[in-house]
Formats: C-alpha cells, sequence, structure tokens
C-alpha cells in the first residue's frame, strides 16, 4: 500500500509540534497537513492528543517547539480570535455554545465581522437555515434549552458564520443518535462541497473513512501513520493496531 | 546533635541577624531607634497576615481590626488596673483580639477568596466605626492616652523601659513569635494549612475538617496581630482609631507582597522596604523642592512612588524581595 | 409612640436617591467582576477623579451637562489605560493579584488628588436650583433629576447589553471567555472596554453627587465599601441584584439614620451584610442559590 503523497500546497501544516501540561509531555512533535477543501481524518485512541492538537492549532494551548504554518505564513502562538478571522473555526468537542445566547445571538458571535456587508449576512444565514431548519424553529431559543444534537448543530452552524477555510471538528458524532451521525455526514459533504477543508477528530471510524480523503493515525502524541481513506476499511490491520483495545 | 548543613547557615544567619538587631540602639540616635522597633512591630502584624495569605491561601484585609482590639486592649488593661501591669496588657490584648478574630473566623471561613477577603475588609471598618463613634469608651476620635508600664512582677520589681531595653523586649516578643511560627507552619498542622492552599477541594476530599483548620489558622494570625498592637500601645503609649482603618490593612498586605508571602521573614523585610521608603521618599521631596526651587514638589505625597513601585512588583516582581529563598527558609 | 410619617416619607426618597447614585456606581463594580473577574479597590477613586475632572470642566466652562460628559470620557479613557497596563499582564495569575493591583492603583490616584487639588473640599453647582414641597422640606427638584438620570443610565447600560453587537460580545465573553475568543472575538478588548465602561459609570455617578456632598480625595472610600456590600448582597455579577440591594440598603441606613447618626448607618448594611453571608452567600436577590 503506498502512502499517499502530502499535498504540495498544504493549507494548513502542523510542524514537529510539542506542547506539555504541568510536567506531562502530551504533545511529542504532532506533524500533519491539511489541503485546500480536503477533509482529513485523525483518529487515534483516548487520550493520544488528538484533540489537544486541534485546540493548539486554534491558539487554545501554546505550542512549546514546532511550528504551525498557515497559508504560508507562521501562526504559532496567534491568540485564537485573530486565527478565527482569518479563516481557522473550531467545534469542540463538548459543543460549548453559549448557553445563556439565543441560537441567533449565537450565530451572530460569528456573524457580525468586519467586512461583511448585510445583505451578505442575510445569505449566509439563509444558507445556515436551510441545512438546519431545526435551529430556523428555535432561533429565539436560549442555547441552553437546545437538545444534545441540537446544540451540536449549532455549533457547527456557528463556526460556518466565519466563513472559514477550515474547520477543525472534534468528535461532532459524539453521543448523538444514529440518526444525527448521518446528518453529521452530510453536513460535511456540504462543507467539503462548498470548498471548505475538514481536520476531523473522530472515535467513529466508518464515518470518518466515508468523510475524508486521507486519515492521520495518532499514538502517543505523534502521528505514526499515514493513509488514503479510500485503501482502508473498518476492519484493516491498522485501524486494529491504533484503535483497538 | 549534628546540624545539616542548611540548618548550620539558618541558625547562623538567624543569629547574626539577631545580633544586629540587639546592637543596633546602642549605636543608632533615639529616631532611628524608634524606627526600627516600629519596623519590628509591623513585621510582626505582617508576618501573622502572611499566616492567613502565603500558608492557608486566604487574603485578609481586617487584620487592622485585630491589631486595633490588640492596641485597645492593652490600653484597657493600663487605664482601669492600678498599677499600670505589663503582663495584664498583653493578656488584655490578646483576649480582645482573639474575641475579633473569633467573630471573623466564625463568618468569614466558608467564603472562598474574594468574598473573604471582602468581608474581612467590611468587618474591620465595622470595628472602626464602632471604635470611632463609642467614644464614652474608646475615646473615639482622639483615642486614649495612657503610661508605659514597667518591666517585671507589679508590685514585687518594676524597672522603668528605656527606648532601648523597650527595644529588646519588642526584639525578644518578635523573634519568639517568629520561632513559634515557623515550628507551627513545618508542624503537621502547618503542612494541612499548605495543603489547604494548594489544593481545598482536595483537601477536604481526603478528610480534613477544612473549616476547621481555617478558623484555628485565623485564630492564630489574630493572636499574633493583636500581640502587635499591645506593642504598638507600649511603643507609643496611645491607641487611636486611625490604626483600626482598613487602609492599616492594605498597607500590611503589600509589607507581605513586597516582602514574599510565605516565607514569614519575609513580611518584616516588606514592612522595613515600605518604611525605609516612606522615610526616604518624606525627606526627599522636601529636599528636592528647596534644591530646585519647585515648592508645590514638597508635599509630594510619599504614598504615589510607594504605590507606583508596588503595583509594579505585584506585576514583575510577585514573589517579593525574598521570594526567591521561599523553599530555603521553610526547610 | 407617634409614627413620623413624613420623616419616614422624606427619608425614603432621600434613600431611593442615594440608592440610584450607589447602583449606577455599583453596576459598573459587578460589570467589571462578572465579565473579567476583577475585584476593582480602585473604583471609588476612579468616582472621586470623576467628581473632580467636574469640577475642574465646570469651572472651565460653566456648563453641567458639558462636564458630566467630559469626565465621564475621560476617566472612561483612564480606566482603559489603566487596564492595559497593570490588569492585562495579570490575565491567568491567581486574582489575589488583581485585587493588590487594583489596590495599589487606588492608594496612588488617591494620594494624587490629594496632592493635586489640596485638602479642601471643592463643590460643584447643580444645574438648577429650585425645589419643591415635601411636607415641612423645600425639597431640591435637583435630586430627583440624580435618580431618573441614573435610571436612564443603567437602563441604557441594559439595553446595550442586552441588544447591542457588542453586547452579545460581552455576555458571551461572560460566559465562555475561551470560545468567544475562538469565534472571533478579541476579548482582550472586550475586557478593556467593560473596564472603561464601569470607570465612565463611577465617574459619571462622582459628578451626578457631587452637588450633595463636598468633592475631595477620600469621597471615594465610603462608597467603594457600600458598593462591596451592595455587589455580594446583591451577587456578584448580577446587575439586578446590584440595583436592588443598592436600594434596599440605602432605603434601610436612611430610615436608621433617623434614630443614629449616618456614621453607624453603615453597621446597618453590615448587619445586612452578615445576614446575607450566613444565609444566602449567593445574594440575597438570587433567585436559586447556585
Amino acid at each position: 500500500m503506498m502512502a499517499p503523497q502530502a499535498p504540495a500546497e498544504p493549507l494548513i501544516s502542523v510542524e514537529g509540534v510539542h506542547t506539555y501540561y504541568g510536567k506531562s509531555h502530551i504533545l511529542n512533535g504532532v506533524s500533519l497537513q491539511v489541503a485546500p477543501g480536503e477533509v482529513v481524518g485523525l483518529l487515534g485512541r483516548n487520550g493520544v492528543g488528538k484533540s489537544t492538537t486541534l485546540k493548539t492549532i486554534m491558539g487554545l494551548i501554546n505550542a512549546s517547539a514546532g511550528r504551525i504554518v498557515y497559508e504560508g505564513r507562521a501562526v504559532t502562538g496567534q491568540p485564537s480570535h485573530k486565527l478565527a478571522r482569518i479563516g481557522i473555526a473550531y467545534v469542540p468537542e463538548d459543543r460549548r455554545i453559549f448557553r445563556l445566547l439565543t441560537v441567533m445571538e449565537n450565530l451572530r458571535t460569528g456573524l457580525d465581522r468586519h467586512g461583511v456587508s448585510e445583505a451578505q449576512k442575510k445569505k449566509l444565514l439563509e444558507k445556515v437555515f436551510q441545512y438546519f431548519p431545526r435551529l430556523a424553529e428555535r432561533r429565539h431559543q436560549a442555547g441552553g434549552t437546545l437538545s444534545g444534537g441540537e446544540q451540536q448543530m449549532l455549533a457547527i452552524a456557528r463556526a460556518m458564520m466565519l466563513e472559514p477555510k477550515i474547520v477543525l471538528l472534534d468528535e461532532p458524532t459524539e453521543g448523538l443518535m444514529p440518526r444525527m451521525v448521518s446528518q453529521i455526514r452530510e453536513i460535511i459533504e456540504v462543507l467539503h462541497k462548498d470548498g471548505v477543508a475538514i481536520l476531523l477528530v473522530e472515535q467513529n471510524v466508518p464515518l470518518t473513512l466515508a468523510a475524508s480523503q486521507r486519515v492521520y493515525f495518532m499514538e502517543k502524541g505523534a502521528v505514526q501513520h499515514h493513509a488514503a481513506a479510500a485503501e482502508l476499511s473498518v476492519d484493516h490491520p491498522v485501524i486494529h493496531k491504533y484503535l483497538g483495545v | 546533635m549534628s546540624l545539616s548543613r542548611h540548618a548550620r547557615t539558618y541558625w547562623i544567619g538567624f543569629a547574626v541577624i539577631v545580633g544586629l538587631l540587639i546592637l543596633a540602639p546602642l549605636v543608632l540616635p533615639e529616631f532611628w531607634r524608634r524606627f526600627l522597633t516600629e519596623i519590628l512591630i509591623w513585621g510582626l502584624l505582617a508576618m501573622s497576615s502572611d499566616i492567613l495569605i502565603g500558608y492557608t491561601g486566604m487574603v485578609s484585609f481586617g487584620h487592622s481590626a485585630f491589631f486595633g482590639l490588640g492596641m485597645y486592649g492593652a490600653a484597657a488593661a493600663l487605664l482601669t488596673v492600678k498599677p499600670p501591669n505589663l503582663w495584664l496588657a498583653i493578656v488584655y490584648g490578646l483576649a480582645g483580639s482573639a474575641a475579633v478574630a473569633l467573630f471573623v473566623a466564625y463568618f468569614s471561613t466558608r467564603l472562598r477568596d474574594i468574598y473573604f477577603a471582602i468581608t474581612t475588609l467590611i468587618f474591620s471598618q465595622i470595628f472602626y466605626v464602632i471604635i470611632f463613634t463609642w467614644t464614652e469608651v474608646t475615646g473615639g476620635e482622639n483615642g486614649l492616652a495612657f503610661s508605659r508600664p514597667g518591666f517585671g512582677i507589679p508590685g514585687v520589681w518594676t524597672t522603668p523601659f528605656t527606648s532601648t531595653t523597650l527595644h529588646w523586649f519588642v526584639l525578644a516578643v518578635v523573634a519568639g513569635s517568629y520561632l513559634l511560627l515557623r515550628r507551627l507552619t513545618q508542624s503537621p498542622f502547618g503542612m494541612v494549612l499548605q495543603s489547604i492552599r494548594e489544593n481545598e477541594a482536595r483537601t477536604r476530599a481526603i478528610g480534613y475538617p477544612v473549616e476547621r483548620y481555617k478558623m484555628v489558622a485565623v485564630m492564630l494570625s489574630g493572636l499574633f496581630a493583636g500581640l502587635a498592637g499591645v506593642l504598638y500601645a507600649l511603643q507609643n503609649r496611645f491607641a487611636a482609631p486611625d490604626f483600626v482603618y482598613f487602609v492599616v490593612s492594605g498597607e500590611v498586605v503589600i509589607f507581605n507582597v513586597m516582602g514574599g508571602i510565605g516565607t514569614l521573614v519575609g513580611p518584616i523585610v516588606g514592612a522595613a522596604f515600605f518604611l525605609g521608603l516612606r522615610e526616604g521618599l518624606s525627606r526627599l521631596f522636601p529636599y528636592l523642592a528647596t534644591s530646585f526651587n519647585l515648592p508645590y514638589l514638597a508635599e509630594f505625597p510619599y504614598l504615589v512612588p510607594v504605590g507606583l513601585i508596588f503595583i509594579a512588583m505585584v506585576i514583575f516582581m510577585p514573589q517579593g524581595l525574598l521570594g526567591f529563598a521561599k523553599r530555603w527558609l521553610n526547610r | 409612640m407617634e409614627i413620623p410619617w413624613d420623616i419616614i416619607v422624606i427619608q425614603t426618597v432621600n434613600g431611593v436617591v442615594t440608592g440610584m447614585i450607589l447602583a449606577l456606581v455599583a453596576s459598573g463594580l459587578t460589570l467589571i467582576f462578572g465579565i473579567m473577574d476583577v475585584v476593582n479597590f480602585a473604583h471609588g477613586e476612579l468616582f472621586m477623579l470623576g467628581a473632580y475632572m467636574g469640577v475642574v470642566t465646570l469651572a472651565a466652562t460653566g456648563n453641567f451637562w458639558l462636564a458630566l460628559v467630559v469626565a465621564t470620557l475621560i476617566i472612561a479613557a483612564l480606566g482603559a489605560a489603566l487596564q492595559v497596563v497593570t490588569l492585562r499582564p495579570l490575565l491567568g495569575r491567581d486574582p489575589l493579584y488583581t485585587i493588590l493591583a487594583t489596590f495599589g492603583i487606588s492608594l496612588v490616584l488617591q494620594n494624587y488628588a490629594l496632592w493635586q487639588f489640596g485638602p479642601v473640599a471643592r463643590k460643584i453647582q447643580e444645574p438648577f436650583t429650585g425645589q419643591f414641597a415635601l411636607f415641612y422640606l423645600q425639597y431640591p427638584w435637583y435630586r430627583l433629576l440624580i435618580a431618573a438620570l441614573s435610571a436612564a443610565i443603567i437602563g441604557g447600560l441594559y439595553l446595550f447589553l442586552k441588544y447591542g453587537r457588542y453586547g452579545i460580545w460581552i455576555r458571551a465573553t461572560t460566559q465562555d471567555r475561551v470560545m468567544a475568543q475562538a469565534m472571533g472575538i478579541p476579548v482582550p478588548w472586550v475586557h478593556t472596554g467593560v473596564f472603561a465602561m464601569g470607570a465612565g459609570m463611577a465617574a459619571a455617578s462622582g459628578v451626578l453627587f457631587g452637588p450633595l456632598v463636598g468633592v475631595n480625595h477620600a469621597m471615594g472610600l465610603d462608597w467603594v465599601l457600600k458598593a462591596f456590600i451592595v455587589v455580594v448582597v446583591g451577587g456578584m455579577g448580577n446587575l439586578g441584584g446590584s440595583i436592588a440591594a443598592s436600594i434596599f440598603i440605602s432605603l434601610l441606613e436612611a430610615y436608621a439614620s433617623i434614630w443614629v447618626s449616618p456614621s453607624q448607618a453603615i453597621i446597618v448594611s453590615s448587619v445586612v451584610l452578615i445576614l446575607t453571608l450566613l444565609f444566602r452567600p449567593t445574594g440575597l436577590f438570587v433567585p436559586t442559590p447556585k
């Protein structure tokens, strides 16, 4: 099996990133790339550092060594609000919508940006409400009153408000019913068709393999293996190696 | 008994410093003699506050209440019991501050951080108002004046204090308090306090009655603060409500932070630093005013530059002057 | 004993007037605490400096309203500068250090004011005189104006928080600072803005209150103490609670001062504080203790 080529002009490139939590060495030289418009999966057991990788890219955690390069510029150490404004959106694993804000207000946190005309904002809102009709119905409800699945939708919709070039999706299907899982699958499709790149951290292997073009496998705080999704199947030995019990 | 190298260095250092402090009043002019004694007294007050801030992790803005009650307690003894009795003054002062400490401890120990700080602040203001307005008992705004008792056993033999012998007495009390507090912080009790500072929830989960430990810490802190108040009363022969005002509490916290919290001896250094700056600046500005003919500079308040230095230290040097030696001093 | 109804009504009015000013001061304090977790010990000094700015501007222009606006803006700018220089470096550290830093600021500002303006109190002239008869008293209209204006400012703040774009930013930052930042909200500047707003509100209170008492360097101390009591009793970070608590405590003190001297009236508020801490430590006006 041939390892796929790393993209020639990556949208985002993580190079040898190390992070610590107190004295614990969490990320041990993580390197990966995502091309523009590509859906890339990040698989591994619990605790290997997948979420930490996303958080470090988003500037929520400081890298103590290594670089993160976005559109050819080094962005390591930049505060997250600057990253959000240049096109990196983050959907955390516990959703973290603003519970006391309404659905509309949650969306507005991403929608109210400089250089976006009122007409553009209306279009964006319409588009998002088309994909998430349930959110449209509940637009004046407080975020905390939504069900788990609806909150996940809101978290993704909120990220879409930023019109990002890449979305960092952390375990979107965790705790969701199967019906919602397929909805997530559709959203990822839609974003991919729109040309948005996605770095997808997941425990759900079939979903990841179906949605991604390439998959990275992490273990012990580093990327250990890299394969094209098309060449993998659910019971492939690589899957067992990095995700098996 | 063989001592570790650390212990030997520590005790030699201690002996040297105490020795210098014993000799100092013999060579210093009167003003600086009294100044040194004052530093020791404020240092004791700041040290008492360190028990809470540095070792238990509770910031108190109410130490002026303990200090003030110690002062007024001593005043009460010296004014009501004849002949004026040194030991009775100490007992009354400690009793007064213990009572206040009990009151404060009861209400505040269930509160976390900021609430505790604000509550102690407000309580000390309550005591200020009571003392300020209860003129018949406390002399109100003017305070109380009394004479200094002699050292010895009243009725049997006493000798009056000179400023030098008073200094030695204060030194003995402060040094003794330091040694006692050091012993306490290194005891199992002290270890629990520090564990409360590190992680209160975990300490509680292990099974320690955290509230009770906190209450004891507050009482301990209050007692030594009251002792400082008694010493101050002895030194200056008056008690005034100004010392119960919350600004005094604030200055105590400043001494702690400037000197280094959690070191016990750091606050004394902090007090010396602050009071030294105050003296120096109070002389500097009038001098600059006359030298450079800038009359408005003469009244320039020392607290502005001192306050700025304090803020700078909070930002850039939060561990304080002795913070680097914190581990060493606590071994 | 005959109930002195007229005095009670007068004291009620007085209590509401003082309560509204206290509410304005406390709102700024609770806003800063709720959003930034900063206990602003210097709040009383911002109040005091606002009053002094009012004095200075009034002397220069003769226009009270201009003085009010100018003082508010200047102190808001001062607040922003203070936050950027001293509080931003402390972000993420133990909250003790922000308390200490703001305490240091309060010392510096207070003593600077003493040096700059001297110990003698200054007066701010009210924008209009004119009184109406309230029982046996000639009650100044100006006092009612203060209450109305304070209510208007607080009302404006509420609307701003609820509907404006920046209001959403502030509320999002309060709920989840990290996610707010991940959504592109420039959290450090939100903090600066909030601090500036709180400072401006304190300054406005100072100017409004100025005509009632003399303006002097120590006027901030009493207010900051009362404001802290209000913020604790009303529930830290709870805007509605602070307002309710301000009026509640001011009314109690107004009634109490029928019988005791005003300086002892603080004991009343302190007793309320103690009772609150004992039985409802999250705040008297908070619906459910969390």
